[in-house]
């Protein structure tokens, strides 16, 4: 296929491979970036919320001509019962600023933006090319990756691998395992288009104006999960996602928790009259700090998703993954600039600097969350969102009840659900888990 | 149940662009006399549904409406009920908005 040697080979488009590709090509390395896709977007998914710092250390002006879609001045959080929400919302006009923090974007387009600095940046972009096994030598260095292509291999001095959560080259090439059915979570979405005016008025919006919903409770029928609406310009990104392990033992079909979702009397007004143009489905890293797999090796590192780098808590994927695949270039860069080998020790530096970013930290900050999450599930996504529903109904509802007996009545049915051991129990584990 | 019987998610998949690979599934079940407990789990986890049971109770799959999200490997890779791949370079799902 290509008969010369790259001083780096990049292997996947999204994000990380893409912040990884740009990073390299402009440090003036000899870069090759291989994409299965027709091209860098057509196989990636995210909500997607774009957040504008990471992005403004690889291209600072991005805000001239990257395709955003609103952006973010309203959050709501819901938590769900199956008639009723209740929610904390945030909005500020503050968000209205010059520069603003948060974005929606849609990915294929975002990221074909994103490829065109890649390649403008002078890195060579191979889409519609699969990479089927890393090049290993005889002492398990790897060296370069066999494509689909005839001929179809190339030797670098470093691999990124930037292939995404379901990645099999580095786990194929036994450099870590495949991702535990505990820590990942498979999420359903669809595109729903309105008419812009309509949507705004919805949501309440003017012009670039964009809000937010992320949604817990029985959504998820006691699965550890999340739904999510997002407004884009013309259209509504509407999702849910729970983990896989969950889907598993439940046997309840991603689609039908979609449905349910859309039809939910809270959800179901906002996308009312709206045009689908696409399913998707993806998995997301949920397994935090403890899931994180080795991150480098003799001639290789890994980054974004394919390094289970996520921050569900807050919801964080492609930030991170940006910055891990823009650590990582420096790095590379560093070494290759005291012109030593890509050695596993020397590749450590990728680590270390990772370790003193924000990744590392936020990622260590919530060590214990997924454990508190996925393992109670059933009190914190069931039985908490009726508890809370039934009380926020009782203090609404004036029936003549004394507000004495009312009250009695919401701090029963809490005592009753989790009893007073398990109330203090999880308030003590949640807290313990946040800090 | 019937709810759920109601989803028909070809009507979703019907949304999507594809280039299937005609004759090349990337994905392959181990051929079987009874399924295991992961490769029943996988009718209703797939949200493709490309996993379904035949008239002899063994699970097949197609991959043409696949939208390669990586869930059937997860669950029945290490098992070896499935061989699990990529589709090749330019085949497979083609997101419009992703």
């Amino acid at each position: 296929m290509i008969e010369e040697r790259f001083d780096a080979i990049v292997v996947g488009a999204g994000m990380a491979g893409n912040a990884a590709a740009l990073t390299l090509a402009r440090k003036g390395l000899k870069v090759l970036q291989l994409e299965r896709g027709e091209y860098s977007g057509s196989k990636n998914v995210q909500g997607a919320i774009l957040y504008s710092d990471m992005l403004e250390k690889l291209v600072p002006d991005f805000r001239e001509d990257a395709p955003l879609e609103r952006h973010l001045v309203e959050q709501r959080f819901w938590m769900m019962d199956d008639n009723s929400h209740t929610g904390l919302h945030y909005r500020s006009d503050e968000f209205n600023e010059e520069r603003p923090n948060r974005y929606t974007i849609i990915r294929a387009q975002f990221d074909k933006w994103f490829s065109k600095k890649v390649q403008e940046a002078g890195a060579v972009v191979l889409c519609e090319t699969t990479v089927l096994e890393l090049l290993q030598d005889a002492y398990g260095k790897v060296i370069g990756v066999r494509t689909d292509r005839k001929n179809g291999q190339v030797g670098a001095d470093v691999v990124v691998l930037a292939e995404g959560v379901s990645g099999l080259l580095g786990t194929r090439a036994g450099l870590r395992k495949t991702p535990d059915k505990s820590n990942v979570a498979l999420a359903v979405k669809e595109m729903h288009f309105l008419p812009q005016e309509t949507l705004e008025a919805r949501f309440n919006l003017r012009g670039d104006e964009g809000a937010v919903i992320e949604a817990v409770g029985t959504i998820s029928q006691g699965m550890t999960g999340m739904g999510f609406i997002y407004t884009n310009k013309e259209s509504i990104s509407l999702g849910i996602g729970c983990l896989v392990a969950d889907f598993e033992k439940t046997g309840q079909t991603p689609y039908g928790l979609l449905e349910k979702f859309k039809q939910h009397p809270s959800v179901a007004a906002l996308i009312a009259g709206s045009e689908v143009k696409e399913y998707a489905a993806h998995l997301i890293p949920e397994g935090g700090f403890k899931a994180i797999p080795q991150l480098y090796g003799d001639g290789w590192v890994v980054v974004g998703d394919a390094a289970q780098l996520n921050n569900a808590v807050h919801r964080e994927g492609s930030n991170l993954a940006m910055t891990s695949g823009r650590i990582a270039a420096e790095a590379i860069f560093q070494i290759k600039s005291r012109r030593e080998p890509m050695t596993k020790e020397n590749l450590a530096l990728y680590k270390k600097m990772l370790d003193e970013s924000f990744v590392m930290k936020d990622l260590k900050k919530y060590r214990d969350m997924p454990d508190l999450l996925h393992i109670q599930a059933q009190n914190f996504f069931l039985t908490y969102p009726q508890l809370v529903s039934k009380a926020m109904t009782n203090f609404l509802r004036v029936d003549g009840t004394p507000k004495r007996e009312k009250e009695k009545t919401t701090f029963r049915s809490f005592l009753a659900a989790r009893s007073l051991t398990g109330l203090v129990g999880d308030a003590v584990r949640l807290a313990r888990a946040w800090r | 149940m019937s709810a759920e019987a109601a989803v028909r998610v070809e009507d979703k998949l019907y949304l999507n662009r594809y280039l299937v690979d005609a004759g090349r599934a990337h994905i392959k079940v181990r051929p079987h006399t009874t399924p295991s407990p992961q490769l029943l789990s996988l009718l209703n986890v797939c949200p493709a549904h490309c996993y379904e049971m035949n008239s002899a109770g063994q699970v097949e799959i197609t991959t043409d409406g696949c939208v390669e999200c990586g869930t059937c490997r997860i669950i029945a890779e290490p098992s070896g009920d499935i061989e699990w791949n990529y589709p090749r370079g330019g085949y497979g799902v083609l997101f419009k908005f992703g």
